[in-house]
């Protein structure tokens, strides 16, 4: 069974179907705009009422929801009070994922926002600026699973009589070391992954980061260098301070964005050998087990773990301008 | 004195700089040279070994895309599945943000600031907050809602939804920061003139806002094409309706040494966003901050 042409007409079809109904809705709404006297009020809400009906049909309501069913059993119909909660607390599989979140809301940010400071102010200011900040921002483009795919490989296994695939047992073999699983030795595994996620959040560093040390005022490091301050010095006494609130940006940001991590970990070890993480066992409890409740109490407790980082994430951004 | 230790120190930088460039590349490097390795030669020798015997062969990329047996890729049907849900999942929020921008950005009414904080707030909601209550609409309904049951194609308009709704609150908040931002009496202006909100809106609004609309389709392509969560809880997981990732996800779990399908289908799921990250690259820089908060 190749590829198969006409069967793939159905799908085109209905996304002619569904382009062609959406324009209907959108024409309908211009024309009525068009029409109607200028009435402030009634323009608004003729263009405001598709965004707002889809966000509380789609967002709202489900996220209430979703708080409502953390308080039930699998079924979602029986209240059992505290105990998807308690769960969480106490069951040995959810501990872990809440201490490898953990373990990857610390290392991530820092790791991935110290690379691309350096890497950016290694950079900013070279004539290949361009090219040299595509290189680390392409893991950004090839997916989150693809990344995955890319990393797996480069811990692949093979055993010790036969020639190594992976690039990393080749190393630890040229060095006369033995080859390992390294996905399946806990806790070191989950270090692995947290490089996998390092490498696809430091081209976000760098470009954000080497942007900032742009705007930094040539007269100012030209000063301290004619007063005698080393490169060091002119870095950490008068480049690092001026770009502090994108540095807070970037690691913020990339904090937000490891809480909601799940790709890598989906397609490296699918959460086995003590990898999970919150998102992760979100996505397994509610839709791999039927566990309803507990996945929503898990997604209840992501919505408010990442709270506090957004708040503040939304007053950084306007210092950083 | 102070000469040679700048050279020294920029001589350092750099060769971090080189170091760091050529650890971020070779990983992928290493999975695109063996994506064009022989079967037989992937699974025994390592890809570095493809400088001594370059043997390369397409076979990989033929296999994946369209090969007879059930646990070949058959990516080349995944590929038009990404490409029918990745298309309405950019154009609709676009297009609804746009509308929703415009009307807080520049029609003054009363309740506007609550809603644009109301709004903005939404993004603060982690997607893996709606997504259970989203299924159990789709298959159930809720309250007075009705029951979807979507089946077949119909299963795309479920994705087109998903994605809609979760890009809404970022898309209307980075348009409406952008549409704030312009001047007022262009508006005012034309407005005097006696355009109604439909003229203004298409006449003076739509090519002002072209570029954080941009910014916003790139953006939102590169997520929606890149995205495993969504389309695995609501795209059905079959080679009907999921995405290449979906499709590429389950090859790595099931299929996880056959090295010769997962590096090639790796590099035709990534083929169309290295594509546009690379022609739009200035634009997807841009973008990046402005998304820095998305779900």
């Amino acid at each position: 069974m190749s590829f198969d042409a006409v069967a793939q007409q159905p799908k085109l079809l209905y996304l002619l179907q569904g382009i062609a109904a959406f324009a209907a809705v959108v024409s309908l709404i211009l024309l009525a705009l068009h029409q109607g006297p200028a009435r402030r009020r009634a323009a608004a809400l003729l263009l405001l009422a598709p965004a707002l009906l889809l966000l509380t049909v789609g967002l709202l309501l489900p996220g209430l929801r979703t708080v409502l069913l953390s308080f039930t059993d699998s079924s979602g119909d029986a209240w059992v009070g505290f105990d998807n909660y308690v769960w969480m607390v106490t069951d040995p599989r959810a501990l872990v994922a809440l201490r490898n979140t953990l373990t990857w809301v610390v290392l991530v940010p820092l790791t991935a926002t110290s690379v691309g400071l350096l890497y950016a102010a290694a950079v900013a200011r070279s004539r290949f600026r361009t090219s040299a900040l595509s290189v680390v921002l392409t893991p950004m483009a090839i997916s989150f699973v693809g990344a995955g795919v890319v990393w797996k490989f480069v811990y692949a296994y093979r055993p010790a009589e036969a020639g190594q695939i992976g690039l990393l047992n080749q190393l630890v073999v040229a060095f006369g070391g033995e080859p390992r699983q390294w996905l399946v030795d806990a806790p070191w595994n989950v270090l692995l992954l947290v490089v996998a996620m390092v490498w696809t959040q430091t081209g976000f560093a760098a470009v954000l980061l080497a942007g900032a040390i742009r705007a930094v005022p040539g007269e100012l490091t030209e000063a301290a260098r004619l007063d005698g301050a080393s490169p060091r010095q002119i870095f950490w006494r008068i480049t690092l301070p001026s770009i502090r609130p994108t540095v807070s940006v970037v690691v913020l940001a990339q904090a937000i964005g490891t809480f909601k991590a799940f790709d890598i970990v989906k397609t490296t070890t699918g959460g086995q050998f003590d990898t999970g993480v919150i998102a992760h066992e979100m996505y397994d409890q509610a839709f791999r087990y039927g566990e309803t409740g507990r996945g929503a109490a898990l997604a209840v407790l992501l919505f408010v773990l990442v709270t506090p980082f957004v708040a503040h994430q939304v007053r950084a951004q306007r210092r950083a301008g | 004195m102070n000469g040679v230790r700048e050279r020294l120190a920029s001589r350092a930088f750099t060769s971090a700089a080189v170091v760091i460039a050529v650890l971020w590349t070779i990983p992928t490097l290493g999975l695109l040279l063996s994506s064009f390795r022989p079967e037989e030669e992937i699974k025994t020798t390592g890809w570095w070994q493809v400088f001594g015997s370059p043997r390369l062969t397409l076979d990989n990329y033929r296999e994946v895309l369209s090969g007879g047996a059930n646990s070949s890729g058959r990516l080349a049907e995944y590929f038009v599945n990404s490409v029918v849900i990745t298309l309405p999942s950019v154009l609709f929020p676009l297009v609804l943000a746009f509308f929703a921008a415009y009307a807080l950005a520049w029609i003054d009414f009363r309740g506007r600031d609550a809603l644009v904080v109301g709004i903005f707030a939404l993004q603060i909601v982690p997607l893996q907050m709606a997504l259970v209550p989203l299924l159990k609409l789709f298959s159930q309904g809720w309250l007075f809602l009705p029951a979807w049951n979507l089946t077949g194609p119909a299963r795309f308009g479920q994705v087109w939804f998903a994605h809609t709704v979760f890009s809404l609150p970022f898309a209307v908040f980075l348009l409406h920061n952008f549409l704030a931002g312009l001047p007022r009496d262009v508006i005012e202006a034309a407005r005097v003139d006696g355009a109604s909100h439909g003229t203004l809106l298409l006449r003076i609004g739509l090519p002002l806002a072209r570029p954080a609309l941009v910014t916003f389709a790139i953006i939102q392509f590169i997520w929606v094409w890149n995205d495993l969560l969504v389309a695995l809880t609501l795209s059905g997981g079959t080679a009907e309706t999921a995405p290449m990732t979906v499709r590429l996800a389950s090859m790595a779990g099931t299929y996880g040494n056959e090295w010769q399908r997962l590096t090639a289908g790796a590099f035709v799921a990534a083929f169309v966003p290295l594509l546009v990250f690379f022609s739009l690259r200035r634009h997807f820089a841009r973008g990046l901050l402005a998304g820095s908060v998305k779900g």
